[in-house]
């Protein structure tokens, strides 16, 4: 089994405080893989992380088999979209595609057109006039466009409605499945995990309590967001 | 990359280009006629010697624009530290934009050094352009300002040459960087207000007047350098010196003057009104020269100055004459242009590891 990720005592400190550590863990590539845990757990600062936006204050990170970030052509190869989905509030949907296309090598243009336009996403509108769930739906069509080998997803679904989110994940999976893609992407949502990631990762107190297969971690008996709590009281008890 | 920059920045670029253009036409349509008229009043007080009083008449008409135009100049750098340097990077930083640019392909290096190349360089030319402008302009009230307001005066020389550009290129950087350190648009601009104004304060106070080492001589009195003689009645008599002048060198940026007396005494001057100083000197005021037959002289001729100078009182000065305009502003510019170079560099470095 290859790995798209693999963190050695990975940690990391702002000020004084670790929002990571002793974080060592392996995803496979080719999967989905869902991150969960509480809020402040460290889920982001591992995303950011691993997609070169954050330096590691201790440990070792491979990702794709380098250190992420360093040459454009490692950041061609990751796409990364960050909490609240940022978008340039001035350009358009349309400035916004054009950014992607000149700002990346394997850039599919086809895909982020037709992505854009069957959201319903005006390419004349302003981004700092759509709404939060069309916000989400632009970045994160800017992050399959740029067609990467792993895309990295932070809390991708939290401004979608139900009915978009269903429809963004499966399609997340569809377009994992198509183009041998691996995702990692968090959520504090095991029902939104469960539908599309064949992987988890629980994140909790700032350390990894639990990582598996989904089947395997099924097997026991009980669901998997029994499973997913448990670990999680486990590392907050102690 | 460029088509990026380019599209964050042509709203403002925009802008500051039209409000350039309407200032430079505006200038250029009244321009020539200023030329003009100065040409024409040398022309006229050239014969009967006259052209002091055509100096200060001239200057005099003109002379709130002329404080106005440099003013725009002097200030033009720190707005675009402030509105085009701050924002730069403290704006993505707030808005999480950085997030999305910093993953696509492009390394945050190459993403921040073709922004502070397209718009440094729009920032240089804009400065440029409009301080070029208003030098062309300025030139016959240069001419005839007086010596407080010649080039080489500390408020006027920043706003003229090519100074504004290296101003312009520091102001633009300093921005950027205290944008960077800040991560916050607000506070970075006013600390890049405060920062560079301390810096435009200190240079011209603490760092111009060395940067090639000054002229020093010695002058007699005469109209050029003394602003007018008085005697209390039956008193001592008190010249007032000018602070702002030296004789024979016009438009020179006067850095010390005292008035020496006869042999080593010392040349204690006290503070007098307005770039003067005054000193009183034992001369008699009731008889002789200095008495009230003295002021009954001819007009153009002072016998109580010209006994003034036979006893020996002397201005005794250190200058930085006009001539020296170029060159002070070539090494000026050069010293700012390395600081934003240098500060560019450390932009550069710091953006890729702290975040």
């Amino acid at each position: 089994m290859t790995a798209v990720l693999e963190a050695h005592v990975l940690g990391r400190r702002y000020g004084t405080r670790w929002a990571l550590r002793e974080c060592t863990v392996v995803v496979p590539a080719g999967r989905v893989v869902g991150l969960v845990g509480p809020n402040g757990a460290g889920k982001t600062t591992l995303l950011k992380l691993a997609a070169g936006q954050l330096a590691p204050t201790t440990g070792d990170l491979a990702v794709l088999g380098e250190r992420p970030g360093a040459t454009p052509a490692h950041l061609a190869r990751v796409g990364f979209v960050a909490q609240d989905t940022p978008v340039y509030a001035a350009l358009t949907v349309a400035d916004h595609l054009r950014l992607g296309a000149r700002l990346n090598p394997r850039w599919d243009a086809p895909l982020a057109r037709e992505r854009a336009a069957r959201l319903g996403l005006p390419p004349a509108r302003r981004a700092g006039r759509l709404s939060g769930g069309q916000r989400a739906q632009l970045a994160l069509t800017l992050g399959l466009a740029k067609r990467p080998e792993l895309l990295i997803l932070d809390e991708p679904v939290a401004a979608l409605d139900p009915l978009a989110r269903r429809e963004f994940l499966e399609g997340l999976g569809e377009a994992a499945a198509a183009h041998g893609l691996s995702v990692l992407l968090s959520s504090h949502l095991v029902s939104d995990l469960e539908r599309v990631c064949d992987h988890v990762i629980v994140l909790a107190g700032s350390r990894v309590r639990l990582a598996g297969d989904v089947d395997r971690l099924r097997a026991s008996g009980r669901g998997l967001e029994d499973v997913v709590l448990a670990a999680m009281d486990a590392g907050a008890g102690r | 990359m460029i088509w990026l920059t380019w599209r964050q920045f042509r709203g403002s670029a925009a802008l500051t280009a039209a409000v350039l253009v309407a200032f430079v036409v505006a200038l250029g349509a009244t321009g020539p006629g200023l030329a003009a008229e100065y040409t024409a009043g040398i022309a006229a007080c050239v014969p009967d010697e006259t052209c002091l009083d055509f100096f200060d008449r001239f200057f005099g008409a003109y002379d709130l624009l002329f404080l106005a135009l440099t003013l725009v100049v002097l200030l033009l750098p720190a707005l675009i530290g402030l509105f085009w340097g701050a924002p730069l990077v403290a704006r993505e930083l707030e808005a999480g934009t950085h997030l999305l640019v910093w993953s696509q392909s492009v390394t945050r290096r190459r993403w921040l050094a073709v922004k502070l190349a397209v718009v440094g360089l729009a920032a240089v030319a804009v400065a440029g352009g409009c301080g070029l402008a208003v030098t062309w302009w300025s030139g016959p009230l240069d001419r005839s300002a007086v010596p407080e307001m010649a080039q080489m005066a500390p408020v006027v020389f920043g706003a003229r040459g090519i100074a504004p550009m290296g101003y312009a290129a520091f102001a633009f950087v300093l921005g950027v960087t205290v944008g960077l350190l800040v991560r916050r648009t607000l506070p970075a601009m006013a600390l890049t207000l405060v920062i560079f104004a301390a810096v435009q304060v200190a240079v011209p106070l603490l760092v111009r007047p060395h940067l090639m080492p000054p002229v020093t001589g010695t002058f007699e009195l005469g109209r050029e350098n003394v602003d007018g003689i008085g005697a209390e009645r039956g008193g001592s008599l008190h010249v007032f010196l000018r602070t702002s002048a030296v004789p024979g060198h016009p438009g020179a940026w006067v850095l010390s003057s005292e008035l020496t007396g006869p042999g080593r005494a010392s040349a204690e001057g006290l503070s007098g009104p307005s770039s003067t100083v005054t000193r009183s000197i034992p001369v008699s005021t009731t008889s002789g020269p200095c008495g009230p037959e003295g002021a009954a002289a001819p007009p153009g001729t002072s016998p109580c100055l010209d006994e003034v100078n036979r006893l020996g009182y002397r201005q005794q000065a250190a200058y930085q004459p006009l001539d020296r305009f170029w060159p002070v502003q070539w090494i000026e510019t050069g010293i700012y242009a390395l600081l934003a170079l240098g500060l560019a560099g450390c932009c550069l470095r710091w953006i890729r590891s702290p975040l």
